[in-house]
């Protein structure tokens, strides 16, 4: 999916915890995250503090949206 | 005695479900499960001596970890091939086949094997490292592919000549190898011609790699004013799944509004994936589609807006040619929307 919304021509960020299989189905702007259950979350942590997290996830994506990238990028 | 180190994940291990999926790596002397089918087809050649059984999830969060410490388990058997799987179409299990094997390969430098379908994204990250005996694309393509395994275990084993991915039944790995045709190059080549011109069938003795990249597209310029849109194979879907999207092998997405939500709860949202866990999604759906904080930077002006809908399906075992027309459809239409970007999250 994320292949055709990218050929279709729009800028997409991939956020997803299994980095390799994400490079392998040709995500261009990778945002690695937290689990495979709970991608954008942590449940051990606070409420406030697991809504923290999450926005940084975010804020990392949308800084990978307005990065100008030649080649498959993993945003750390 | 030949001695066979085995490898499974907590399902096929007996140990549980997702739920369990989060399991560390632990040895079980013998066979279990899948190991009892192919301890038999090697008919007293060879023996498993032990399994490793290890959780999905775990291997792939930890995988640095995982793979260590599984090398140590497996050290101590001095095992003479090592069998992971098979895997089928399950992703997360494929992903863990094939580093497993590979690193075993790389460390103890014996023969190791294992079994996929041709989908499984595990397939393409070690094709070209290991063997992977092609299998259909669930546990019910086991009987097929048991003996087929365990026929090139023992051939690895032996140092016996492979033969022909179609002949052994093994996904291509890109190696060529030099024969002596009967007839020439010349001749061979108008023959697939004339084929080729009539509509039949013929067989190219030069494969094409498939690359089938997409450049990345120019970033966002202007982010505060740009429309962002969600879209999700997590399989967040509203409470009661009334798309009734399917928990594997989804056949369609979904697409919801969500004007006026700002957060999304146990009462309202829901998810319709049977690949993993959904104890935390069920809690908290924001934990795989973040639509609390993109609310909140849409207050703060730090995007421009969330587009009203966001899309939904369930990766999991999905066939890529479904996938891909979803992601054609979904795009076409955030396009008419006049969406700018897409965040995607994945379980």
């Amino acid at each position: 999916m994320v292949k055709e919304i990218e050929r279709a021509g729009l800028p997409v960020v991939h956020m997803c915890t299994i980095v390799p299989i994400s490079k392998t189905v040709g995500a261009n702007r990778i945002v690695p995250t937290v689990a495979i259950p709970h991608p954008l979350g942590n449940p051990n942590l606070s409420y406030e503090d697991e809504k923290a997290l999450r926005r940084r996830l975010v804020e990392k994506a949308l800084k990978a949206l307005q990065t100008p990238i030649e080649e498959q990028t993993v945003f750390e | 005695m030949i001695k066979v180190v085995h490898y499974l994940n907590q399902f096929f291990g007996q140990v549980g479900g997702e739920e369990k999926a989060h399991i560390e790596p632990f040895v079980k002397e013998g066979f279990i499960g899948p190991g009892m089918a192919l301890n038999a087809a090697f008919k007293g050649q060879a023996q498993i001596v032990a399994t490793i059984i290890c959780g999905d999830s775990y291997y792939a969060e930890n995988e640095e970890k995982a793979k260590n410490t599984i090398l140590e388990m497996i050290k101590k058997y001095e095992p003479d091939l090592f069998i992971a799987g098979p895997a089928f179409n399950a992703g997360r299990y494929g992903n863990a086949c094939g580093s497993i094997c590979k690193y075993v390969k790389d460390n103890l430098n014996i023969p190791v094997l294992t079994g996929m379908y041709i989908e499984n994204p595990g397939v393409d990250l070690y094709k070209k490292d290991i063997y992977i005996i092609s299998t259909k694309d669930s546990a019910v393509g086991m009987r097929d592919a048991i003996p087929k395994m365990a026929a090139l275990a023992l051939k690895l084993i032996n140092n016996e000549e492979i033969g022909t991915p179609e002949t052994e039944g093994y996904i291509e790995r890109g190696i060529r190898k030099n024969y002596f045709a009967q007839e020439r190059g010349s001749k061979r080549a108008v023959d697939m011609l004339v084929k080729k011109i009539k509509g039949e069938e013929f067989k190219t003795e030069f494969k094409m790699p498939d690359f089938d990249r997409v450049e990345p597209n120019p970033p966002i310029v202007d982010i505060k004013n740009a429309k962002i849109a969600l879209v999700t194979s997590g399989g967040i879907v509203p409470k009661g799944n009334p798309d009734k999207i399917e928990s594997s092998s989804a056949s369609k997405f979904g697409k919801y509004d969500i004007e006026g939500v700002f957060d999304l709860t146990s009462e309202t949202y829901e998810t319709a994936h049977g690949g993993y866990d959904p104890v935390y999604a069920n809690k908290d759906a924001d934990r795989v589609l973040p639509v609390d904080v993109l609310r909140e930077l849409e207050k703060e002006g730090k995007i421009g807006s969330l587009h009203r809908y966001y899309y939904s399906t369930v990766g999991n075992g999905t066939a890529v040619a479904n996938a891909k027309r979803y992601g054609q459809k979904i795009a076409e239409e955030l396009i008419k929307d006049g969406v700018q970007a897409v965040i995607l999250t994945s379980t």
